[in-house]
């Protein structure tokens, strides 16, 4: 398990390679990966459809409890699945769309490392793990949605999705935290799911609210449901792979797996159905509104995450059976609905809907296969996707209390436009009169159908065989994300009832709506108060803060002034070591002078002769003479106090800044513009106030007595641990090695440093 | 920077290097036991090299040195990192310290050790950083 989690990023650091070495072939030859991670998944399924959940562990920072354990079940089953069996296709189909694209190595790089943190993500038992796996999705979904990075709006986008999902994932972080809290420091999932007081756990509220943050800005979820479209910057194998089984159901994932210890209460209720059908409403009349074929998709995909998070707040036996359908049913159609729409931009070279027209006779596979796929979406028979949407009528219908009618009402509205929106992709390409368009169309390769073909297929088998998914993938994952078993049949056939009378409704007043599209879209076109108000405003107004409240303490903090950053550094220090100093000091501090040789006294009055000509003098020369004096004087202390060997470094140091400030005194023009003398005076005070915190602080330490120095530990261990008698170069190149090996680095990137910014200085100025 | 044009000082740099180097190897390999050490070594030399380029000249000081300092400091670097892998191929902690007693004739008995090969990164590092610096200056005086 661990190595079918780990192989993508494996793969990842070779695919570059690989595609350089295989070219047109690389595509096919990648997507081996994908293929066998989907049947090593296959072969969970008769474990997992006897209802065990299997738990496998890996240590991973055992001193943290952090463990790679993967929790196996039904849910994460489906998902492991959809992962790996749409990615298989998309991998694929890179090939084709992507073909003789410069960057098309880095492209395979990423996806994999995608797909990778997505089989973490839905695998992970551990929640650190998972959070980790969920911002690796967030990072590389970022890179995938920028891949054509040459284009500002691209970059843009990227960003936007980046930073809205990594808000919700702090969020998130805060939240999984105090569920582990919650449930008694338990860092499993497994564990969560066994706990049983959750809901007593005082800040349960806010608990839900932070996860939900995470989970909504990851799912697209009004008012977070922006960033989804946008990433249609994304080519198209990206979105068609984002949008059906990983990214943005990631979120959903997530709500699902913690529906049966987190969910059950009135806030998780509301929460979810409410915000879901909001989303689920918003994202179907958006999609009225597009006319882009990726654009119209991304909007059925906002609905789609709308009505999952619905269901899974519904919660009822009914509403889980429902979501965990139309995820199936959602990921089998959206993937091929989005390969085709690439199809059909990659041949005809635009993806405006409305510029398209009579195709059924050169893309006659495409037609077929897209057909099927928006009898799905529209929840036709004998499809997937009407079973889904019967069972999720049925669910809004049982839901309790106010919200049977709400979810209700919304459910067949949004539905009503979802038929329309299916026939628009389905039949305005396909259909009518030829249109111009930029490029020559004709049928596109096979490396480009044969995944929404299978696709689109599949979500026929599945309708017709009903017992087969429900058997093997959704009954699993509703008794997981349910928290009991439950035996789950799925029929095309439920007699005649309410939901099938809000389906035919919906068919027929969707049609409606699709012969009079075009009158809605220029009734759309005049209501422009809606990008006027919408969210991405509030998301740009909010960036255009952070950017405004950055640039103002920029400007206060780092003012370029060396005066100013040593004058806070200094001032800060006198303040709380000073005052730490002087809460925590009991005995009085000794200032007598005892047992001071003369020697000693006349080295000490020269340092401090230095010191004072230093500060007055007014030439360069004379300061660097006088600090070196200083410099001098300290290396005798050091001999006189017995430490021969910080004598010599010292002098030697003494030496070196000399050369180095005589080197650099050349270069300096005199000192033209002094100080005015109210500024000296606070600077006097500045260094007057460190100067004296140190001797207070030095005498404060002479006084208090240290158990037993480390250095006699030290000193003793030298001759026989060390075998050296220089116990400062034991030190430093034994007993302290690492620390040195550290010290070292730095002074050697120090150098660099410094060369640096000579030489470029002086490349600038030859130029 | 003009080289300061002086016989004198040319004349004792010609003498006073070899004989500082020498030095800074005396004082790195007893830095063990007596006062020294690489980090102290390394600064000895690095004077002596620094008298050379006001003597002479900055090329002339690279010439010498056979060595761009940049190199010499990745050197250092390079030699005190391996120094703990041995310990490693024991089973021992990173950095353990070993030593191997040696039998040289005429000599006679020499402990060869990682701490010493650590001491002798640390003094490249600190000749090539500080010659980078002091070279870098003068060739822009130049």
């Amino acid at each position: 398990m661990l190595l079918a989690v780990l192989s993508g990023f494996i793969l990842c650091t070779l695919a570059p390679w690989l595609t350089r070495s295989f070219g047109d072939r690389a595509g096919w030859l990648l997507s081996l990966l994908p293929a066998a991670l989907f049947i090593y998944f296959l072969t969970w399924i008769p474990t997992i459809a006897q209802g065990e959940a299997v738990i496998i562990h890996y240590p991973w920072i055992p001193g943290l409890d952090i463990n790679m354990s993967f929790l196996v079940d039904g849910l994460s089953l489906l998902f492991a699945l959809l992962i790996s069996g749409i990615g298989t296709f998309i991998i694929i189909y890179a090939g084709g769309y992507l073909h003789g694209h410069k960057d098309l190595p880095r492209f395979y790089a990423i996806m994999f490392a995608f797909m990778a943190s997505m089989l973490g993500l839905v695998l992970s038992d551990n929640i650190i793990a998972l959070f980790v796996f969920w911002e690796l999705t967030s990072v590389t979904s970022y890179l995938l949605i920028g891949f054509l990075h040459e284009d500002k709006d691209n970059r843009w986008f990227a960003l936007q999705g980046l930073l809205v999902t990594v808000v919700g994932g702090l969020a998130l972080l805060a939240g999984l935290l105090m569920l582990a809290v919650a449930a008694g420091g338990e860092y499993t999932l497994s564990g969560i799911l066994a706990a049983e007081d959750i809901h007593a756990y005082p800040f349960y509220t806010g608990m839900v609210l932070a996860i939900l943050l995470g989970t909504f800005t990851k799912s697209a979820q009004v008012p977070f449901h922006f960033w989804l479209p946008n990433a249609m910057a994304a080519p198209t194998p990206v979105s068609a792979f984002l949008h059906s089984a990983t990214m943005v159901k990631a979120g959903v994932f997530l709500m699902a797996r913690l529906n049966p210890s987190v969910g059950g209460t009135d806030l998780w209720f509301y929460a979810l159905g409410i915000f879901g059908a909001l989303t689920m409403l918003t994202g179907s009349v958006m999609a009225l509104r597009s006319t882009g074929l990726k654009a119209i998709l991304a909007y059925t995909t906002v609905m789609a995450l709308g009505t999952l998070t619905m269901l899974i707040g519904i919660g009822t036996e009914q509403a889980i059976i429902a979501a965990m359908t139309f995820l199936l049913a959602h990921a089998l159609y959206k993937a091929a609905l989005f390969m085709l729409a690439g199809a059909l931009d990659h041949e005809t070279g635009t993806k405006d809907v409305t510029k398209m027209g009579g195709l059924r006779q050169v893309m006659p596979i495409t037609f077929l296969a897209a057909c099927l796929a928006a009898l799905s979406l529209a929840g036709l028979p004998p499809l997937f996707g009407f079973i889904g949407k019967e069972l999720m009528f049925e669910a809004t219908l049982g839901a309790g209390g106010a919200l049977a009618a709400f979810t209700s009402l919304l459910a067949l509205l949004s539905a009503i436009m979802i038929v329309a929106m299916a026939a628009v992709f389905a039949l305005r390409p396909f259909t009518g009169r030829r249109k111009e368009t930029p490029k020559t169309p004709h049928e596109a390769p096979l490396s480009m159908l044969i995944g929404p073909v299978t696709l689109a297929t599949l979500g026929l088998v599945f309708g017709l065989f009903g017992f087969l998914p429900a058997a093997a993938l959704v009954g699993p994952a509703v008794a997981a994300v349910y928290g009991d078993p439950i035996t789950v049949e799925l029929y095309l056939w439920h007699g005649i009832n309410a939901p099938l009378m809000m389906s035919i409704a919906a068919v027929i007043a969707g049609l409606v709506l699709f012969a009079k599209w075009d009158t809605v879209l220029a009734g759309f076109k005049r209501l422009t108060f809606i990008d006027r108000f919408g969210m991405e405003r509030g998301y740009e107004h909010a960036m255009d803060g952070l950017v405004a409240v950055a640039e103002w303490q920029t400007r206060l903090l780092q003012n370029g002034s060396m005066g100013n950053y040593l004058t806070t550094i200094v001032l800060t220090i006198v303040g709380l070591a000073g005052w730490t100093l002087l809460v925590h000091t009991d005995t009085p501090i000794p200032l007598g002078l005892f047992d001071v040789n003369l020697y000693e006294a006349v080295v000490a009055g020269l340092v401090v002769v230095g010191a004072v000509f230093a500060s007055v003098t007014t030439s360069r020369l004379g300061a660097v003479a006088t600090l070196g004096i200083i410099g001098f004087s300290i290396a005798l202390i050091y001999v006189l106090f017995s430490a021969p060997d910080l004598g010599t470094t010292q002098i030697m140091v003494e030496t070196l800044t000399v050369i180095l400030l005589v080197l650099v005194l050349f270069r300096l023009p005199g000192f033209i513009d002094y100080s005015a003398p109210a500024t000296r005076i606070k600077d006097a005070v500045v260094a007057v106030a460190l100067g004296g915190l140190m001797t207070l602080l030095i005498l404060a330490v002479n006084d208090v007595p240290v158990a037993e120095p480390i250095s006699d530990q030290l000193v003793h261990w030298s001759e026989p641990e060390g075998h050296g008698r220089n116990i400062v170069n034991v030190i430093l190149v034994d007993f302290r090695a690492l620390d040195t090996l550290g010290e070292i680095f730095v002074i050697g990137l120090a150098a660099i440093g410094v060369y640096a910014m000579i030489r470029f200085r002086a490349e600038d100025k030859a130029q | 920077m003009k080289a300061m044009d002086s016989l004198i000082l040319r004349t004792a740099a010609r003498f006073l290097l070899p004989l500082l180097l020498l030095f800074s190897l005396f004082v790195l390999l007893r830095g063990h036991d007596e006062p020294g050490g690489g980090f102290i070594a390394g600064l000895v030399a690095a004077v002596g090299f620094s008298l050379y380029v006001f003597a002479f000249n900055a090329g002339d000081t690279r010439e010498l040195m056979w060595m761009d300092p940049r190199v010499m400091l990745g050197w250092g670097l390079l030699l005190a990192t391996l120094s703990g892998l041995p310990a490693i191929l024991e089973g021992k902690a990173f950095f353990t310290a070993l030593w191997w007693p040696v039998e040289v004739p005429l000599i006679g008995s020499v402990t060869l050790s990682t701490p010493l090969v650590f001491d002798i990164g640390v003094y490249l590092v600190v000749i090539g950083s500080v010659m980078a610096i002091v070279l870098a200056l003068a060739e822009v005086e130049e």
